[in-house]
């Protein structure tokens, strides 16, 4: 199945999403990597608030190339996912609603996935000429000292993403290559 | 005596580091179309479908293959003949830095492991050089993104371990790397030598075309059939499921000690770049 969505998303929007659907989506998403994970959650322990509104929220983990003048954006595909494991249940729980990169993610992950309703999206890693093609705007908004790192807000149109892990504990990374394993008996 | 002033290293550097990451080797790109060609998992095929738009928008925009444009691994052959006037090392730094400014690259590198702070220019260049006879000066230029490099693996295996042993840890690889490294992926194999040589001769696998099997027949075949085995995992394109889970594969095998069996995977992605230039 195909499905539209825009940001932010509430758990109902995501409900009826399954592991190997398609998702066009719209609207806002944050960029974080590893270190800005790490200081945000440096930022909730010392008890303050997250640089955007978490609540429905999609983080794109992505570090772009440089933009050229009259550009959006540079070139912009997914990082590994994984590297981000250990502070996505966090976030999840606070709210966030949709993670966006690529390659497995661990238990605690699939369970906070699932627990609150959220999905994790893939997008084409090594195909960032192709992911920067949905940027509209892009405006950083902290940490600029991060450089590739610092959190960025993105305005997307119809970006391209693949439901890996949804609600339900579907998972396209186990589920799709059995398939195709089975269509060969 | 033939003198190359260290500036001409320096523009190719710079040159090779932006093409590159903009434009695939003719060889990977046919790999694909290949696999493409013979890819029966419909959501697979149309997978191998967008990656080739990808290709088609950086070339049409000038813009990266993949915004990870990576650790610049230049390999240089440096003919015994040739004198090089200026500093060789700060030649190639210098050519990375400038490549990476002026191509509007992505700065990847921390100038520490632990403490990790960005270098701002992404160097230093990761430089491997050796002497060989003549007065040309061979510059190879192939950035790695760390999804794959992190997959990577080395392994003493016990020379009892045989040609199975090294079949089982180079699949198991891929297996364990799973979605991870963007497959579809391509493979350097490194067999032998010592700890530090293995992982160098996997790295250096990387460099060889993909249409160029091994010109020993022994090994050319045990290419052949791992990537069999590999493209028989089920992973797919990007992890989805499907055939093409490996593009190419090269082995590389050297001398080793009587007691080891040396094997080392470097593991890349379906954006396996190098440009070359000969001074």
């Amino acid at each position: 199945m195909r499905y539209r969505l825009t940001t932010p998303v509430t758990r109902e929007d995501l409900a009826p999403l399954r592991a190997g659907d398609t998702v066009l989506l719209s609207g806002t998403v944050y960029t974080a990597r590893d270190a800005a994970h790490k200081r945000m959650m440096e930022l909730l322990d010392a008890g303050k608030e997250l640089p955007f509104p978490v609540k429905g929220s999609a983080l794109y983990y992505v570090g772009p190339t440089p933009e050229r003048s009259g550009e959006v954006i540079g070139s912009a595909g997914p990082t590994t996912s994984g590297r981000m494991d250990a502070y996505s249940p966090r976030l999840l729980d606070l709210g966030q609603a949709v993670m966006i990169g690529k390659g497995a993610r661990n238990r605690a992950v699939k369970d906070a996935v699932v627990r609150n309703g959220a999905v994790y999206l893939a997008a084409l890693g090594g195909a960032g000429a192709l992911m920067a093609a949905c940027v509209r705007e892009l405006e950083v908004i902290c940490w600029e000292d991060l450089g590739c790192e610092a959190v960025r807000r993105l305005e997307v149109a119809d970006m391209p993403l693949t439901v890996i892990l949804d609600a339900h504990g579907g998972n396209l990374y186990e589920s799709g290559p059995a398939a195709y394993l089975a269509s060969l008996n | 005596m033939r003198t190359i002033p260290a500036a001409r290293i320096t523009e190719a550097v710079a040159r090779l580091c932006i093409r590159a990451n903009t434009v695939l080797p003719p060889d990977v790109a046919a790999a694909l179309e290949a696999c493409r060609a013979s890819e029966p998992w419909p959501l697979a095929g149309n997978t191998l479908d967008l990656l080739r738009d990808n290709l088609n928008r950086a070339g049409e925009r000038n813009l990266p293959i993949c915004q990870d444009t990576g650790m610049a691994c230049v390999f240089v052959e440096l003919g015994q003949e040739v004198h090089i006037e200026g500093n060789f090392e700060q030649a190639v730094h210098e050519g990375v830095r400038r490549g990476y400014g002026e191509g509007y690259l992505r700065k990847s590198m921390v100038a520490d492991p632990l403490r990790r702070v960005n270098t701002g220019d992404n160097t230093p260049a990761a430089i491997t050089l050796r002497l060989v006879p003549g007065d040309k000066c061979a510059v190879t230029v192939a950035p790695k993104g760390f999804g794959s490099e992190n997959m990577s693996r080395l392994a003493m295996l016990k020379p009892a371990d045989g040609v199975e042993g090294v079949k089982r840890f180079v699949v198991e690889t891929v297996r364990l790397a799973g979605p991870n490294p963007c497959p579809p992926v391509v493979l350097g194999v490194g067999l032998g030598g010592s700890f530090d040589k293995v992982a160098a001769l996997a790295k250096h696998a990387l460099l060889r075309p993909l249409d160029r099997p091994n010109p020993d027949p022994f090994y050319a075949q045990l290419e052949g059939e791992l990537l069999e085995e590999i493209n028989a995992l089920g992973i797919g394109p990007q992890g989805f499921g499907g055939r093409t889970t490996c593009l190419g594969l090269a082995i590389e095998a050297a001398p080793t000690h009587v007691a080891g069996l040396p094997a080392a995977v470097n593991v890349s992605c379906h954006v396996t770049r190098r440009a070359a230039e000969v001074l």
